[in-house]
């Protein structure tokens, strides 16, 4: 993991007193509502239905347990004695006082954590591939380039007032989009091309309104001019984003208008300028990052399947069945990565308790080195667990409620707050999730269904990714009544894509019924082996919307 | 006179800064340092240039500092103005006047000019700010000191840090 230097940690300290000022100023009525606002969205601040929510950074979804214990203290302190993990692998908590962030902030700064630039017009959170680093597919670890990236991103004088929120994502894996690059306003593709670390960069993507999947800008760009080529990208973005209409200010608006080509030439004749300059990124410096993202100390002696996980296997059906969901394979002989669902029954998708943070970083430490990641589907994985171990960490993890096998399948739903919380939502979010949760809960079925993405949001904003899932739940208002629009056929799993409308909206206790009508098709329709979303792409919508439609009129 | 931030202290300022509309209504007065919009300029260059008093071109968002790229040599002053402070395409051409037109005259910050926008702008190439009138320059002055480390390079120190280190 990125361990702190002095001026990392000196610039956090720096962010803690500017902050308290700007609210110390903004309470005492020396800054208006107006002027508080971008500088509290940079600092993860919203201000919501009930109270603020603060979003906390987790760079590229990487965390320590000592940064966990921190994150269970602050819900336990200042909130209400819980956490959600969000779509974008950042914290998130929904009932801070204004009054405490500062404090929050500074106890955050003691574990190297922040809230800068977690929101707002700027450039945010970096993500990646939760298997980052441990995924056999991948070319080279993407983490020491996101913390590059991250580090030219924060504070970044000429992008803290863009037309619009920027998201940057990095993948390493060929072929696939485990980070979702083609659905984030600029893609970064790590390449080799003869030998040579290079990028392929998309820009343009994006969700909420108007969801689009990226275009190629850059086809290779070798790695020591990355930071000059987004300098590149951001500066066209900044000039000529639109800034009239905020739902038209993203770059994916911009890359569409121009056209990628006329896009293209517009950032390499940037891109001319900055190239070879001072920003032109170092060996020494790329080595250096590299350097804090080595291994962990795994033991080389141990082997794959060894004889105590056979046994387990054997015996519990249990544990055979998280086993098959939730366990990945690992890049080091002997070793595998577990996902923790945070998708039990009954529980916000993604929510975790100030207790439970406690006794997860407690499994890290035992089982992991300390080490755990947030995935964007909100769950959260131990990267590096001895397989040996593994029937123990189950155990443990049954107790706490994170061991549910359903990983991937119809109930591992990815939902953002909707109404219950969010100020903008047109539909609440979380019961739909958890009425689909209690229909579907024969785990022999889940399994038998195999994977499918259900994704709600509870608005076209898509904080809960709608576009993307295979099944995809979208919040709308009519007439001051809250209705689900579905789609079908999103992708993001292999790659981005985005999913299709099936018609007309349906009332709140339609949308299990329905579900269960387009799964029922699923079932009757497949061929051996075939996934619903290998189904749907064969048999395209019509007979999806002909049977979600059958008794409705 | 008013003041205004310049090179990290409060001075007095001789810039006089009019609008398109004024200087219609008015002319152009015959004396004096002249901020002017960019279209005047562009329309009246050389009538501007040869009054007493010096001139400088106002670029709005949208008015790119290639417009004036080629006066750039007869101008002791570049204006950048911010109608919003969240319209941050102002500092992409305060970069751009520095880096790639060199320009070592003065840039200044006017319109919606905050304290907590001040250490991003001279960042860009600003070393002059004109403070919006209700606030406290005093205290906008503070703005400059937030943050004594930078992950970037910038126009004052192109080096990134791992340059720097
Ligand atoms: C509760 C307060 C929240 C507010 C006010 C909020 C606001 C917004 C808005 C306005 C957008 C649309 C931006 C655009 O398309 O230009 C958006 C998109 C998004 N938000 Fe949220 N959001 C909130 C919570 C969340 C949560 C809880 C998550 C994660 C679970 C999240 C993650 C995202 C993501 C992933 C997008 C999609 C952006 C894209 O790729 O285009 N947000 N949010
Ligand atoms: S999708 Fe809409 S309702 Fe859900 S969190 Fe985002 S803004 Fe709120």
């Amino acid at each position: 993991m990125y361990v702190y230097q002095d001026y990392d940690r000196q610039l956090l300290n720096e962010r803690v007193a500017q902050f308290r000022d700007q609210t110390r100023r903004y309470l005492d009525g020396q800054l208006s509502d107006d002027e508080f606002l971008p500088l509290r969205l940079q600092n993860g601040l919203y201000i919501q239905r009930y109270a603020p929510m603060l979003r906390v950074s987790v760079p590229y979804g990487m965390l320590n347990s000592t940064q966990l214990r921190t994150l269970g203290h602050i819900a336990r302190t200042w909130d209400k004695g819980y956490a959600h993990v969000s779509t974008r692998q950042n914290i998130q908590y929904n009932w801070p006082e204004l009054e405490n962030v500062p404090d929050i902030l500074a106890e955050l700064a003691k574990v190297e954590m922040h809230a800068i630039q977690t929101s707002g017009n700027c450039i945010r959170n970096v993500t990646t591939d939760e298997f980052a680093g441990i995924n056999a597919a991948e070319v080279e670890d993407p983490r020491p380039w996101c913390e590059i990236i991250r580090q030219w991103a924060t504070f970044n004088p000429e992008f803290a007032y863009l037309p619009r929120k920027f998201k940057i994502a990095v993948n390493a894996v060929p072929n696939e989009d485990p980070a979702l690059i083609g659905v984030h306003d600029i893609g970064v593709q790590i390449v080799h091309r003869d030998g040579e670390t290079g990028f392929t960069v998309l820009a343009g993507g994006g969700l909420g309104r108007t969801p689009m999947t990226g275009e190629v800008i850059g086809e290779f760009v070798p790695w020591q001019h990355l930071l000059s080529y987004l300098e590149a990208i951001l500066r066209v973005y900044n000039k000529y984003g639109n800034r009239d209409n905020k739902y038209k200010a993203r770059i994916k608006i911009l890359v569409k208008a121009l056209g990628a080509e006329k896009f293209r030439e517009l950032t390499e004749a940037e891109f001319a300028e900055l190239k070879d300059g001072p920003i032109t990124l170092t060996a020494d410096e790329v080595d250096r990052m590299r350097g804090h993202f080595s291994e962990p100390a795994y033991d080389g002696s141990a082997t794959d399947q060894p004889a105590a996980l056979t046994e387990a296997l054997a015996s519990s059906k249990a544990f055979n069945r998280w086993y098959h969901t939730n366990v990945h394979a690992h890049r080091q002989p002997g070793y595998a990565a577990v996902t923790l669902t945070l998708k039990k029954t009954g529980r916000a998708p993604g929510d975790i308790t100030d207790t439970e943070f406690d006794a997860v970083a407690d499994l890290a430490d035992q089982y992991s080195f300390g080490e755990l990641r947030t995935t964007h589907q909100q769950n959260i994985v131990l990267g590096d667990v001895r397989q040996d171990q593994l029937f123990a960490l189950w155990e443990a993890l049954e107790v706490l409620g994170f061991a549910t096998p359903n990983l991937k399948l119809l109930t591992d739903i990815i939902a953002c707050p909707g109404g219950d919380f969010c100020s903008l939502a047109n539909a609440k979010s979380i019961p739909i999730a958890e009425a689909i949760q209690r229909h579907f809960e024969d785990m022999d079925y889940l399994h038998d269904l195999g994977p499918i993405d259900l994704n709600i949001s509870g608005c076209m904003n898509a904080c809960g990714h709608h576009h993307i899932g295979h099944i995809g739940i979208l919040g709308v208002d009519k007439k001051g009544r809250e209705y689900y629009q579905i789609t079908l056929g999103g992708r993001g799993d292999k790659t981005s894509r985005i999913g299709e409308k099936l018609g007309p909206s349906f009332e709140a206790d339609e949308v299990v019924p329905v579900i269960a009508r387009l799964v029922d098709l699923y079932v009757e329709q497949r061929q051996p082996d075939e996934l619903f979303i290998d189904t749907y792409e064969r048999l395209g919508i019509d007979p999806f919307k002909e049977r979600a439609y059958a008794s409705h009129h | 006179m008013p003041a205004i931030i310049k090179d990290g202290t409060i001075v007095d300022d001789s810039w006089q800064r009019l609008t398109a509309e004024q200087i219609e209504q008015q002319g152009l007065p015959a004396e004096g340092d002249l901020i002017v919009p960019l279209p005047v300029w562009q329309a009246q260059r050389d009538a501007i240039a040869a009054r007493a008093g010096r001139t400088a071109v106002c670029l709005e968002p949208g008015e790119e500092p290639s417009e004036i790229a080629a006066d750039l040599d007869r101008l002791p002053l570049v204006a950048i103005d911010f109608p919003a402070f969240k319209d941050g395409r102002g500092y992409s051409y305060a970069r751009e006047l520095r880096t790639r037109y060199q320009y070592t005259g003065e840039v200044r910050a006017v319109g919606d000019v905050l304290r907590d926008q001040l250490f991003y702008m001279h960042r860009v190439g600003f070393n002059a700010f004109q403070i919006r009138a209700d606030r406290d320059i005093e205290d906008a002055l503070n703005g400059l000191k937030d943050f004594s480390v930078t992950y970037q390079g910038d126009v004052n120190d192109p080096r990134p840090i791992y340059r720097r280190r």
